[in-house]
């Protein structure tokens, strides 16, 4: 924790992107998490993506709920829209907020106690509705915030710092977004930013629910040597399925790669997720056998990362209920309130 | 690449830009820290132990330490100019020190109890020679200093003008030196350095300046003789109060610092319409941009590209100079040639013309056949190192060594050539020098709070408050600059970034967990698998293209990769140590003293019994 603002002062070679803004202007006030905290880095890349994107700051809305990772809001895009919620309600929240302006970008951002745990209704069900937002779980497998409890996340066996052995099956929140119908589905490490970043610009411009799981080790409480959430378990164990490229529409494709090495997948927006493979019988866009893989590895104890599984042809929630294209708050009182007649016919509809 | 030595003494010194740049090694950070936190005599006394002349420096000194600030590298800078990226005022920092500091005689040196039996002559009473006698005299050395005129100080005395650099303030810094039991014989002008020899000294020094102006050779200059005068006779002539006047109408010529000292003169004498004329453009003026400011700031005018051509005179009574109009021109290498560009000869009204184009050597008083060497310029043979001449027992320095440097140049000279006189006479080596006294020490008090302020500070350099310019102009021995107030010198101090303060890594300690990385604002950190040199400054986080920086490299971390530190733009803001889980990082403080004549054998540094 450091107490000091972080110096305006900044490298002279930084650049601005293409809407006008330094990587500098995506960060947010000094993290007041334990040093060395891997949601540091999940911050720091989320600023790293969002400059990339040429995203304008106030054209995303961040919510998320409570514990250390729900904090880390207040640590990146300082000048976005931003909503802390109840436990474990973000996704309910965000459902609104999305229903009510869905010109915004939609960034959930919660852990695995938040989620997993208290918010596991909730995850379920914005998965299955399919609102067009990233969800980004940053779990480190232990409740941090009172003191390194087992999170629902942590795996059979593993040990407490203290050295208890967690007895309770675990939940996989990757296996659990892909059985309730989220079309981008994904798991990175925090220690590993040249796959997390193109995984979160892949998530962002993703139409329909993407959720990313973000292994993020527990510097105080679960960075030990019996921990499946530490640094050096993760990077032992980090079974990569491929390596993204991700490509936005404005940008030209000039990535050169050997015939049958990728797999190109173009994206609803139009933009383009290039897969170098790493596992050759691994196969981002079924479903079922993403779930098995999954399953499989995870009982070897192999920890699988990168992007699993995306549906280019997602629908959203808009779509699906067909509600009007102009968030609301651009619309008059006239459309909003179309007056006693107009409530006299629906009602007749309905009898 | 190797991993980084950082037990090499010069590794950490070359981070502290201003102290590597400093001729003379003052450690800069650590006095500017002491004066923000109000311990002025402290902070003179790490001055003093250094360069000798702190008062002085603080108001004279060239000043080789901004332009090599970190912070003038750091900042932002407007498109439009409003904003500039500017240096931390080092200078006028240190003059903070002397003007606040109480009286400090208590913590100066004791003149020596017993004599060592061994005779230094120094020649000339300038900075060089004084510093060698401050360095000598407490050793027991009985060091006798000659000059020509009555009062020591040499050219600090007589040709920098007392509204840059007041008399009291000289008479102090010189009184401090003499007062070490060193044997002063003013009035004393030496004519043969063999007679001097002929004494039986062990050793001479020879500080003698540079003390011949060099003069314009064009048609009218001897015809008009009684209305052109050499600027630094001028100057001198004006600091001894033998000239008190001068014409309305005056031009100076040259383009160096004397020429600034010349044309301010000039203005406080009598002068309403003086200008200064260059050969050169503006940019390639010698002179320090603040003193082109200091100048132009009192309305005198200063005109480029005009090279003499001819005084013109009325019967011998000069009317003015004739110039001819010429541009810059460079050659493949860089070399400039004036190329007249044709048009007509402009030609300038005056009463007098200040000559201040250069200076020279001169040493008409040392006998050719008594074993010293002199090469094709007229300068001294000289080891650069040691400073000793082709006659093992004589020494040169300052302007009489490689020609017309600065103040703080000649105090370096003066410290080397007294250990190299010191050692000497003790049988020593003189080539083997000592080493200087360096430590490192951690700076952490607690998780997040260290003994340095690490907060950076978003203010611009502030400007030093200045005597109104039409009250300065009224008396030429009134002081223009009033200095900076406590107050000022706090908010000017916390510009610095404590380069002093080294980010030490530990590889041993390292997770590789990237929260220093994340956190650094100046993007120097990088995580990365290692390369060559050139290979690497082009793929860490932000391209390390100052190649006069080092880059820090660590050994090879658990993942194989290795922590890549680029130096030059660091804000030493200790966020990388606050934000490191396991204290790989760790700030500490880099003071390197260098060790002056006696220190190494005696083992107790006077220097380190003043800096802790």
């Amino acid at each position: 924790m450091t107490y000091i603002a972080k110096p305006r002062l900044h490298h002279p070679s930084l650049a601005k992107n293409r809407v006008g803004f330094t990587r500098r202007d995506y960060e947010g006030k000094i993290s007041t998490l334990c040093a060395g905290c891997g949601h540091d880095s999940i911050s720091a890349s989320i600023i790293q993506a969002c400059w990339e994107l040429d995203i304008e700051p106030h054209r995303v809305a961040k919510l998320s709920g409570i514990g250390c990772s729900s904090k880390t809001p207040d640590y990146f895009l300082g000048n976005s829209h931003g909503f802390n919620t109840v436990h474990g309600r973000m996704p309910s929240v965000l459902t609104g907020a999305y229903l009510a302006n869905r010109d915004l970008i939609y960034l959930g951002v919660s852990g695995d106690g938040d989620s997993a745990s208290i918010g596991l209704g909730q995850f379920a069900h914005v998965m299955r509705r399919g609102v067009n937002m990233t969800y980004l779980v940053e779990n480190n497998g232990v409740y941090g915030l009172t003191k390194g409890q087992f999170s629902a996340t942590a795996d059979k066996g593993s040990r407490s710092k203290k050295g208890q052995s967690n007895n309770d099956a675990p939940i996989d929140l990757v296996t659990l977004a892909l059985v309730m119908g989220a079309t981008f589905v994904a798991r990175g490490f925090s220690g590993d930013k040249t796959q997390l970043v193109p995984l979160l610009r892949a998530a962002l411009a993703h139409q329909g629910a993407a959720v990313i799981d973000i292994l993020s080790p527990c510097i105080t409480f679960n960075n030990h040597s019996g921990s499946t959430k530490s640094y050096d378990y993760v990077r032992e164990h980090n079974e990569a399925v491929n390596r993204l490229d991700f490509i936005p529409l404005h940008e030209e494709i000039t990535a050169d790669y050997a015939a049958g090495e990728l797999v190109a997948v173009r994206q609803h927006d139009g933009s383009v997720v290039h897969l170098r493979k790493l596992h050759a019988d691994y196969d981002p866009t079924d479903r079922i056998r993403a779930m098995s893989y999954i399953q499989e590895h995870a009982a070897r104890g192999e920890v699988v990362t990168g992007l699993l599984y995306v549906d280019p042809e997602a629908a959203d929630l808009h779509r699906q209920l067909g509600t009007v294209e102009q968030p609301l708050n651009t619309l008059g009182a006239a459309e909003l309130c179309p007056g006693a007649k107009a409530l006299e016919k629906i009602n007749a509809s309905l009898r | 690449m190797k991993p980084t030595d950082i037990s090499a003494p010069d590794y950490f010194h070359k981070v502290v830009d201003c102290q590597w740049a400093c001729p003379a090694h003052t450690p800069v950070p650590e006095y500017i820290r002491l004066i923000a936190a109000g311990r002025y005599s402290e902070a003179y006394m790490v001055n003093w132990v250094s360069n000798v002349f702190p008062g002085i420096l603080g108001r004279t000194c060239d000043r080789p330490c901004e332009p090599a600030c970190r912070r003038s590298r750091v900042e932002d800078e407007a498109p439009d100019g409003r904003e500039r990226r500017e240096p931390v005022a080092i200078c006028r920092l240190k003059r903070v020190a002397a003007d606040y500091k109480e009286d400090i005689r208590s913590l100066l040196p004791q003149p020596a109890a017993q004599k060592n039996g061994r005779r230094v002559a120094c020649i000339g009473a300038g900075p060089a020679s004084l510093t060698v006698a401050r360095d000598l005299a407490p050793l027991g050395y009985e060091v006798v200093v000659y000059d020509g005129d009555r009062l020591a100080g040499g050219m600090m005395r007589t040709q920098i003008p007392k509204f840059r650099l007041p008399e009291g303030v000289i008479d102090e810094e010189t009184g401090y030196i003499l007062n070490l039991g060193v044997d002063f014989r003013g009035g004393q002008y030496i004519h043969s350095l063999k007679a001097v020899l002929d004494e039986g000294y062990d050793a001479v020094f020879v500080g003698c300046g540079a003390p011949r102006g060099q003069d314009l050779d064009v048609p009218g200059r001897k015809a008009a003789a009684k209305h052109i005068h050499l600027g630094i006779d001028w100057l001198a002539n004006v600091a001894f109060g033998h000239v008190t006047s001068i014409s309305k109408r005056v031009i100076v010529l040259g383009g160096g610092n004397t020429a600034m000292d010349c044309c301010r003169s000039a203005r406080r004498l009598g002068g309403e319409d003086v200008k200064v004329i260059v050969r050169s453009g503006f940019e390639q003026m010698k002179a320090s941009p603040w003193e082109k400011e200091d100048a132009m700031h009192e309305g005198i005018p200063i005109l480029n590209n005009l090279v003499p051509k001819a005084f013109t005179h009325n019967g011998g009574r000069l009317t003015g100079v004739t110039f001819q109009k010429v541009r810059s021109v460079y050659d493949e290498n860089g070399r400039r040639t004036l190329v007249p560009t044709g048009e007509p000869d402009p030609h300038f009204e005056c009463d007098t013309v200040l000559v201040a184009v250069g200076q020279e050597n001169a040493f008409p008083w040392i006998e050719r056949d008594i074993g010293i060497e002199f090469d094709k310029w007229g300068l001294p043979k000289l080891d650069e190192k040691t400073m000793q001449s082709t006659l093992p027992n004589v020494f040169f320095g300052g302007d009489a060594a490689f020609g017309p440097k600065n103040i703080i140049w000649a105090v370096a000279h003066g410290h080397e050539a007294a250990v190299s006189i010191d050692r000497l006479l003790n049988g020593e080596d003189i080539a083997a020098r000592p080493a200087p006294t360096t430590s490192l020490v951690s700076q952490k008090m607690g998780i997040h709070a260290w003994r340095y302020d690490n907060a950076i500070s978003d203010d611009r350099r502030l400007r030093v408050p200045l005597r109104d310019v039409s009250a300065a102009l009224k008396n030429i021995r009134i002081e223009v600059e009033l200095g900076f107030d406590p107050q000022l010198a706090f908010k000017e101090a916390q510009r610095c970034l404590n380069c002093d303060v080294q980010t030490v890594f530990s590889n041993r300690l390292c997770i590789e967990c990237d929260a220093c990385m994340d956190i650094c604002p100046m993007d120097c950190i990088s995580f990365t698998h290692n390369g060559d040199e050139d290979d690497l400054r082009g793929r860490l986080q932000a391209p390390a293209q100052n190649r006069s920086q080092d880059l820090y490299v660590s050994g090879t971390l658990k993942t194989g990769r290795v922590m890549v530190k680029d130096e030059d733009v660091c804000l030493h803001c200790g966020l990388c140590a606050e934000r490191c889980p396991t204290g790989a990082w760790d700030m500490q403080k880099y003071l390197l003293v260098m060790t002056h004549a006696g220190c190494a054998r005696t083992g107790a540094s006077e220097a380190q019994a003043v800096v802790t």
